[in-house]
């Protein structure tokens, strides 16, 4: 079933395209990592596939109206906001407000959802833990459990796992693939190319706006596209858990 | 809900203590007498074209002013912002100022708070034609930056303009902020306009809520940014171009009720605006008993009074909070 698709998704600054004729769909089933430089346009890609930046083009999402589109994507922005001393319990049940008619209060399903979240993150000890007053990576983990709770079939994610520990890393790349798994699909922007390929069952590769490579990992992250994209030599080694890449030089 | 009942105890004793508090000596069995018998003509005359008027707007003037408070500082994410903020008090204040100085406020009784609230709306306009369909909050505050300097400067023009000092301390008077000498008339022209604004602003919980994660997550939860936003600035002019109509200018209001009332709603905007908008009657009820027993004899200001404790409160926040300003 496609979630997400995108035609010809253009993005402009002035003259200049920061998103440049990108076409591609999302499938239910995929983990999707999106990688590329800095500056390729994967946030903007994101922003415009959910309507929050103005595009020609098509996207599926941002036709939706608000109400559809929140129960069809959840997303995570890069910056992580919180911006009152709440409950962390209190935050994550946010993500139910799409699925809540006007004036209810949350149910048993919904209940059900914040805790599968709570716990999916580890955060079962930290329900009435002010949200605040927790660590920067705490906080993040919090953000996406409140994305979880919104069960929705499609997460959007944008550099959900930088500043999370080595751990945690790992812990929330599992989480997405988890999800896919499941059924469900995230699209994930990330940096570490390691974890991109251990994780995610397909890699889209930005370059200055366009796609340049969209396909299985182990067909993006050859030597050649990132030397022409990143600019660097990659070492590769295969182990048990799955690939292992590390940028040894800039070119 | 036990910080509505206790918020809902205090205003009724405050709202009592209000109509038995004035210089006419009138005694307890005296007021309550004239208030529901209407015994006595004098007594009745008293509680119920003076006493009682000012504490009902009191109460509605403060609820405005909490709630606009709590909604602003919610929609912005900004325990700084207050409605005077965004150039609303600002530009209603102007407009009562005009009318009063060209003598229209003498004329036609209705003329004074038509005008501020004339002023509210032209603030508000201004507001959306600046901060755009797609403006964010920075633009908001620097467009009611903005709308406030040139209020204020508009309103410094027709003071220096102004052709007799009498008419120049009459505006400066009625520019401090007072429930004195106010009539149920006062309360019919405001009450329309707050109802509204009432409603417009207590509508907003949920989309408030959401918006503690950003304006882009709140946007992919379903809140439509833009209308919660226009929502939100017709219901803070409702709301405080009807106060500053009826009251004058009496500022921190906004500022002081949702912030100490924060930690005890488990700091969710939409359990904020119920409770600034009590807390903020009371507060406001509170203020004006005050103003009648410090000074009895020299008919202190509502707004300076609560300028006094409001300002030092201010800079404390500012204080506390200096290092998350940028």
């Amino acid at each position: 079933m496609t979630l997400l698709s995108l035609d010809n998704l253009t993005v402009r600054r002035g003259e200049c395209p920061v998103v440049d004729h990108v076409s591609l769909s999302v499938h239910a089933g995929e983990c999707v990592g999106l990688i590329g430089p800095n500056g390729a346009g994967k946030t903007t890609l994101l922003r415009a596939a959910l309507g929050l930046e103005p595009f020609s083009g098509a996207s599926s999402l941002a036709s939706l109206s608000a109400a559809e589109r929140a129960r069809a994507a959840a997303f995570l922005p890069q910056a992580r906001q919180i911006a009152w001393p709440m409950a962390v319990e209190t935050l994550v049940a946010l993500g139910r407000v799409p699925h809540l008619p006007r004036g209810s209060t949350p149910g048993a399903v919904d209940r059900a959802a914040i805790d599968d979240a709570l716990h999916r993150l580890g955060l079962d000890g930290f329900r009435q833990r002010i949200a605040t007053q927790l660590s920067g990576g705490e906080q993040g983990r919090v953000l996406i459990a409140r994305a979880l709770a919104q069960q929705t079939p499609l997460l959007l994610a944008d550099e959900p796992i930088a500043g999370l520990d080595p751990a945690q890393q790992i812990a929330t790349m599992q989480v997405f693939s988890g999800l896919a798994q499941e059924g469900r699909a995230v699209v994930v922007s990330l940096h570490d190319l390691g974890l991109a390929a251990r994780h995610c069952t397909r890699l889209i590769l930005m370059h200055q706006g366009r796609l340049v490579a969209d396909g299985a990992p182990d067909d993006v992250l050859t030597a050649d596209l990132m030397a022409q994209v990143f600019g660097i030599s990659i070492w590769r080694q295969d182990s048990p858990l799955g690939p292992v890449l590390q940028p040894m030089g800039v070119l | 809900m036990l910080l509505r009942i206790w918020l809902l105890t205090t205003l009724v004793i405050l709202f009592a203590l209000s109509v038995l508090t004035g210089p006419a000596g009138l005694t307890l069995v005296d007021t309550v007498r004239a208030l529901f018998l209407g015994q006595g003509e004098a007594a009745t005359l008293v509680m119920r074209e003076i006493r009682l008027p000012r504490a009902i707007l009191g109460v509605m003037v403060g609820a405005s002013l909490g709630l606009s408070g709590a909604a602003m500082q919610g929609y912005l994410r900004n325990p700084l912002a207050e409605p005077g903020l965004i150039g609303v008090s600002g530009s209603a204040a102007l407009g009562a100022v005009i009318v009063l100085q060209t003598g229209l406020a003498a004329a036609w009784w209705l003329a004074l708070p038509m005008a501020a609230l004339g002023g509210a709306l032209a603030a508000v306009m201004l507001i959306l034609l600046l901060a755009g369909p797609r403006g964010s909050s920075l633009t908001l505050i620097l467009a009611g930056i903005a709308i406030s300097a040139l209020a204020g400067a508009m309103t410094t023009l027709v003071l220096n303009l102004s052709p007799n000092p009498f008419a120049a301390s009459e505006v400066v008077f009625w520019m401090m902020g007072s429930l004195s000498d106010r009539s149920f008339d006062h309360v019919w022209i405001a009450l329309p306009f707050m109802i509204i604004g009432w409603v417009l602003l207590l509508s907003l919980g949920r989309p408030l809520d959401v918006l503690t994660l950003g304006e882009d997550a709140a946007a992919t939860m379903g809140v439509e940014t833009r209308r919660v936003r226009m929502v939100m600035v017709l219901g803070i002019a409702a709301c405080v171009g009807a106060a500053t109509a009826v009251a004058g200018a009496i500022g921190f209001v906004g500022l002081v009720v949702p912030h100490v009332l924060r930690p005890f709603v488990g700091a969710r905007p939409s359990a904020l605006l119920w409770a600034s908008a009590l807390g903020g009657a009371a507060m406001v009820l509170a203020a004006d008993l005050a103003v009648r027993l410090i000074l009895p004899d020299r008919d202190l200001k509502l707004g300076v009074l609560m300028a006094i404790i409001g300002a030092p409160f201010f800079l404390h926040l500012i204080y506390k909070t200096r290092g998350e300003l940028r």
